[in-house]
C-alpha cells in the first residue's frame, strides 16, 4: 500500500530563501505525523505543499500513490485546519461546517445534518447558529476541525492549531485531538514549533531546520537518541559536553549530548552499570516548585545542568552554591551527537 | 484525484472548473487577465489622453491664419517661457498654492493631532466625519457659500461691522496687492476659500500618520526625561512629517491646477488653471493650453520626486 | 497613538473646534440663503425668509434636465469604475510582479494630476480624434478619476480581509469560480457599495474635468458654474445647492457606516 504522503527530493524556493531544500520522507496511512521546527525551518512549507497552496520547484510529492504535480488545493483529498482557523466571517457556524458540501452541491437537508454531526463530534452541538466572532478562541478552533472534517479527508493537515489557545486548554486539546484521530483512523500532519505537542501527540515526527529534516524517528527516538546537536537542543533540553572534555570525563570522541535529568548526584546513583563520576562545583541553585536545578561546573572542562525531583516534603537540604559535589550518570546516557563543538 | 469532487464535471460546471484550475496553475495568466481591463482603460483612456496633450504642446498657431499648424514645433513652448505676462501667472500661481499649503498644514495640523492622539468614540467619529463630509461633498457648493461669505454685503463684513472691526477689514482691503474692493474680488478672499476647500486633504494623511505612532512611543520619550514641548518636537513631530508631506502634495497640487475659485472669486489676473481654460476655450489657442497645462505638471513631478525622498508615500 | 485619559490642553481643544467649524459654518450660510427673500444681493442677515424658491426652482425644466444628465452620467461612470476598480485592486491585492508601482502610479494618477489636466488632456484626445462631444464622453472622463475610489475601498478590504480565507475555500472544494462567488463577494460586498457611492458622489459633482468633455451638454455642476459667473436667479442656485449637498451626503455617510469598523473575526485576534 502506498504511504500516504511521500516527499522525494522537494524543494522550494521563496527569491533566494530555499523554504524546503532537497526533502524527501514518507508518512503513512493512519498515522499521527508531527513536523517540528523553529520558525522559519520549512515545516509550514511543507504542509502547503500537501494543500496544494504552493506546488514544489524540484521533486515530486505524492499523495496516496498519486503525482500532485499541476492538481489544484480543491481537487486534493487533503483538508487544513488553518493557525488562524480561517473562518468565514460572514456565514453562521453551521454554514461554515457545512461549506464544504455546498460547494459539491449536497442537498441542503444532508449537508445540514452532516454537518450537525460534525459538531457534535467536536462537542459543540446547539452552535451552530452562531457567527464565528461569536466564538471563543477555542470553540473556534473546533468549528475549523469541524469544518475541515466535514469531506471525510483520508488526510489531515493541522497548521499550529492550538497556539493561540491558552496552557490548560492546549493541554485538554491535545488529548481530544489525539482520541478524535484514534476514532476516524485518517493521518493527520500535524505542525508545531512546541515540542511537548509533538511528542506527546505523533506517533513520529520530523525536525526541520533550515529547509532539511535533521531527524525522522517516534518521541523516544527522538528524545533519547538525538542524531543531531539541533535537535539534542531542540528537543527538551541537553548539556553539550566538548570534545575535551568528553575525553577527560570517558574517554569518548565528543560532543556528546546528556540531559539534565539523566544526571544524579554520585551519593544517589541506582543504575547497575558503573556510572561516569564527575566533580564539580555547584554554581546556581534554582528551586522551581516541583524540581530543582544546578547548575554545575565540572573540573572536567564543561558546565552541566541536572534537575532533581523534589520528593520530600519539607525542606530538603541539598547543596548550596559554592559547594563541591561529585555527579554520576549511566554511561548509556551520553550520547554522540554530530554538529558544532559549544563545550 | 479525489472521489469526492466532481473534477470531470460535465456542462458549465466542468468549464467553470477546468478554467479555474488553468487560472490557479497559471497565476501569471491570471493576473493579466485582471490587470488588462483596467490598465487597458486607463493606458488608452488616460495616458493616451496626456500624450496627446503633449503632442498639441508642440504643434503651434500660425499667426497670419490662426489655425493650429500640426508640426512639430517648440514655438509654443517659446512664446510660454518669453511672454512676461505667462511668467507672472505661473510665479503668482505657485505662490498661492506654496501659501495654501503652509496655512493648511497650521490649521489641519492641531485638527489631526487631537482626533489621532485625544478623541475617542463618539468625538473621533464626529471629528472623522467632520473631515470626512467636506472633503467628499459638492466642491462647487462650497465655492459658492464663499461667495456669499464674502460678498461686501455677506456674512464676513456684517460680523465685522458688528464687532465694530469695519474699519479694519477696510484697512486690510486697502493694501496693495492682496486687497482689493471687496474680499471675494481679492487674493485674501481666494486665498481662504483655497485653505478652506483643501483642508481635508491635509488633515487626513497627517491624522493616518500620527494614528501609527505607538503610544508607547510618547510615554517613553517622557519616561526618558523629555518635557511634552520636547516630545512633541523630536518625536511627534517627526514622525508627522510624512504626513504633513503627503496632504501637502494634495493642497499644493489642486490649487495650482484650479480654474474655478480665480474664476469665480478673485481678480481678474490669472492664474494657470484659467490661463489653460481661457488658451483653449475663447482664445481658441489650443497648443498654449496645452504647454500651459504641462507646467503643473513638471512643477508636482519636482514636488512628488522631493517628497518620496522624506518618505511621504507611505502615509497616503 | 492613543492617549488614555490624558487630557487635551485647551488650546488644542479649541484650535481643532475651531479648524472643524471652519470647515462648516459655510455650509450652514447657504442652507440659510436658499430661505432668503432677498434676490438681487447676498445681504446677510436675510431680510425675510420663504420657501418660494423651492417651489419656483422646482418648476425648472432646465434643472430637471441637467439633474437627468447628472444621474445618468454618474451611474454608468459608477458601473465602469466598479468593474475596474475591483479587478484593479484583486490583482494588486494577490501579488508582488515587476512593475507594480507604475501600476498603482498610473491609478492614482488622474486624481493626483490637477483636474484641468486631466481635462483638458481629454479634450486633446477628443480633438485629435475628431471625436463628437457626447454623453459617452463624459462618462468616459469620470470613469477614469472614478476608478481610483473603487480601488481603494476594495483594495483596503481585500487587505483586512484574511488571506487565508480563499485558502480554506479552496482547501475544502470550491474552485476560483465558487470561492469568488461564495467567500470574496461577500467580504467586498459593503466595499463595493461604499467605493460605489463615493464614486457616485465624486461624479455627480465633477465640475473642473466636465467642462472639457461636455461640448454644449449640461450637467447639474456645469449649470450650477454658469449660474455662480453670471447669476440670473440666486435664490434658485442656493435652492440647488442645497439639494446637491444633500444628494451627496447621503451616500458619503452610507459609505463611513459601511466602511466602519468591518475588521474581520476569521482569526483568533493575535
Amino acid at each position: 500500500m502506498a504511504a500516504a504522503i511521500l516527499f522525494e527530493n522537494v524543494s522550494r524556493r521563496f527569491g533566494t530563501v530555499r523554504a524546503v531544500d532537497n526533502v524527501s520522507f514518507e508518512i503513512a496511512d493512519g498515522e499521527f505525523f508531527s513536523m517540528l521546527g523553529p520558525s522559519g525551518s520549512g515545516k509550514t512549507t511543507c504542509l502547503r505543499l500537501i494543500a496544494g497552496f504552493e506546488e514544489p520547484g524540484a521533486g515530486r510529492l505524492l499523495i496516496h500513490g498519486i503525482d500532485t504535480a499541476g492538481v489544484p488545493p480543491y481537487e486534493r483529498d487533503v483538508n487544513t485546519v488553518f493557525q488562524d482557523y480561517a473562518l468565514f466571517p460572514h456565514m453562521s457556524v453551521l454554514d461554515n461546517v457545512a461549506y464544504g458540501l455546498m460547494v459539491r452541491k449536497v442537498p441542503a437537508a444532508e449537508r445540514h445534518a452532516r454537518a450537525d454531526e460534525m459538531l457534535d463530534l467536536v462537542k459543540l452541538s446547539g452552535l451552530g447558529g452562531r457567527r464565528p466572532s461569536a466564538l471563543s478562541g477555542g470553540q473556534r478552533q473546533r468549528v475549523a476541525l469541524a469544518r475541515a472534517l466535514i469531506n471525510r479527508p483520508r488526510v489531515l493537515l493541522l497548521d499550529e492549531p492550538l497556539g493561540a489557545l491558552d496552557l490548560k486548554l492546549r493541554e485538554q486539546m491535545q488529548v481530544e485531538l489525539k482520541a478524535l484521530q484514534r476514532k476516524l483512523g485518517i493521518t493527520f500532519v500535524y505542525v508545531t514549533h512546541d515540542q511537548q505537542e509533538a511528542l506527546g501527540m505523533s506517533d513520529r515526527l520530523a525536525v526541520f531546520n533550515e529547509g532539511k529534516i535533521e531527524q525522522i524517528g517516534a518521541p523516544q527516538d527522538i528524545y533519547e537518541r538525538p542524531a543531531t546537536a539541533f535537535v539534542a537542543d531542540f528537543v527538551g533540553n541537553s548539556n553539550l559536553i566538548g570534545r575535551a572534555a568528553a575525553q577527560r570525563l570517558a574517554g569518548l570522541a565528543g560532543p556528546l549530548s546528556v540531559r539534565p535529568e539523566k544526571i544524579n548526584f554520585a551519593a544517589d546513583y541506582s543504575d547497575v552499570a558503573p556510572p561516569v563520576k564527575a566533580a564539580g562545583t555547584v554554581l546556581e541553585v534554582q528551586y522551581l516548585g516541583a524540581t530543582t536545578r544546578y547548575e554545575v561546573e565540572l573540573e572536567a572542562g564543561a558546565i552541566v545542568f541536572m534537575v532533581r525531583q523534589n520528593v520530600t516534603t519539607g525542606r530538603a537540604i541539598g547543596p548550596r552554591v559554592g559547594d563541591r559535589i561529585e555527579l554520576a550518570w549511566d554511561p548509556g546516557a551520553m550520547l554522540q551527537v554530530s554538529g558544532d563543538d559549544r563545550g | 484525484m479525489t472521489a469526492a469532487s466532481p473534477a470531470t464535471g460535465s456542462g458549465v460546471a466542468g468549464l467553470r472548473r477546468g478554467i479555474s484550475t488553468l487560472l490557479y496553475r497559471h497565476s501569471t495568466l491570471f493576473l493579466l487577465l485582471l490587470l488588462a481591463p483596467p490598465l487597458t482603460w486607463l493606458g488608452i483612456v488616460y495616458l493616451g489622453s496626456l500624450l496627446a496633450l503633449l503632442l498639441q504642446s508642440f504643434f503651434y498657431i500660425d499667426e497670419f491664419t490662426g489655425q493650429v499648424v500640426r508640426e512639430f514645433s517648440l514655438r509654443t513652448y517659446v512664446e510660454l517661457l518669453t511672454g512676461a505676462a505667462n511668467l507672472d501667472i505661473i510665479l503668482r500661481t505657485v505662490t498661492m498654492a506654496a501659501t495654501v499649503t503652509v496655512a493648511a498644514a497650521a490649521i489641519g495640523f492641531p485638527i489631526a493631532y487631537y482626533m489621532a492622539r485625544y478623541a475617542t468614540g463618539r468625538t473621533k467619529a464626529l471629528f472623522y466625519l467632520g473631515v470626512m463630509l467636506p472633503l467628499w461633498s459638492s466642491y462647487l457648493v462650497r465655492v459658492y457659500a464663499w461667495k456669499l461669505l464674502l460678498a461686501r454685503e455677506g456674512v464676513i463684513s456684517w460680523a465685522f461691522d458688528k464687532a465694530y472691526l469695519g474699519w479694519f477689514l477696510d484697512a486690510v482691503l486697502a493694501l496693495p496687492v492682496i486687497g482689493g474692493s471687496s474680499l471675494s474680488v481679492s487674493y485674501i478672499g481666494m486665498f481662504l476659500v483655497f485653505t478652506y476647500i483643501w483642508l481635508p486633504f491635509m488633515i487626513l494623511p497627517i491624522q493616518a500618520a500620527l494614528e501609527r505612532v505607538p503610544p508607547s512611543l510618547i510615554e517613553a520619550s517622557g519616561d526618558l526625561g523629555a518635557r511634552p514641548n520636547e516630545t512633541f518636537r523630536r518625536v511627534i513631530l517627526p514622525l508627522a512629517l510624512p504626513g504633513v508631506v503627503a496632504g501637502s502634495i494634495f493642497t499644493f497640487s489642486l490649487t495650482l491646477g484650479d480654474y474655478i475659485i480665480p474664476y469665480v472669486i478673485g481678480t481678474s489676473r490669472f492664474f494657470i488653471g484659467q490661463a489653460v481654460y481661457i488658451h483653449q476655450g475663447t482664445a481658441g489657442n489650443v497648443p498654449l493650453a496645452a504647454a500651459f497645462s504641462v507646467v503643473p505638471i513638471v512643477i508636482i513631478g519636482i514636488y512628488l520626486a522631493i517628497a518620496r525622498r522624506l518618505g511621504a508615500f507611505d502615509a497616503l | 497613538m492613543r492617549s488614555k485619559g490624558i487630557r487635551a490642553p485647551w488650546t488644542l481643544k479649541l484650535a481643532a473646534l475651531a479648524g472643524l467649524a471652519f470647515l462648516h459654518v459655510p455650509m450652514a450660510a447657504i442652507i440659510l440663503y436658499a430661505f432668503t427673500t432677498e434676490t438681487k444681493s447676498y445681504q446677510f442677515p436675510p431680510p425675510g425668509l420663504t420657501l418660494h424658491w423651492f417651489a419656483v426652482a422646482w418648476e425648472r425644466q432646465d434643472i430637471w434636465d441637467a439633474l437627468a444628465l447628472s444621474a445618468r452620467v454618474g451611474t454608468v461612470a459608477t458601473a465602469i469604475a466598479l468593474v475596474l476598480g475591483t479587478l484593479a485592486a484583486a490583482a494588486m491585492q494577490r501579488s508582488r510582479f515587476f512593475g507594480r508601482e507604475t501600476v498603482t502610479l498610473l491609478i492614482i494618477l488622474p486624481i493626483a494630476l490637477p483636474g484641468i489636466v486631466t481635462g483638458i488632456a481629454l479634450r486633446a484626445a477628443i480633438n485629435l480624434i475628431d471625436l463628437p462631444f457626447s454623453f459617452w464622453t463624459i462618462v468616459i472622463g469620470h470613469a477614469t478619476f472614478c476608478v481610483v475610489v473603487v480601488y481603494n475601498n476594495v483594495l483596503a478590504r481585500l487587505r483586512r480581509t484574511s488571506g487565508s480565507l480563499i485558502e480554506a475555500s479552496m482547501d475544502l472544494g470550491a474552485d476560483g469560480v465558487q470561492t469568488f462567488r461564495y467567500v470574496v463577494l461577500p467580504n467586498i460586498a459593503t466595499a463595493l457599495l461604499a467605493g460605489g457611492m463615493l464614486a457616485f458622489a465624486l461624479s455627480f459633482d465633477e465640475v473642473i474635468v466636465t467642462t472639457f468633455t461636455a461640448g454644449q451638454q449640461t450637467t447639474l455642476p456645469i449649470w450650477m458654474l454658469t449660474e455662480l459667473v453670471r447669476p440670473r436667479q440666486r435664490p434658485v442656485t442656493n435652492v440647488v445647492a442645497v439639494f446637491v449637498i444633500a444628494v451627496t451626503f447621503v451616500p458619503i455617510l452610507v459609505a463611513y457606516y459601511l466602511t466602519r469598523g468591518t475588521e474581520t473575526v476569521s482569526g483568533s485576534g493575535k
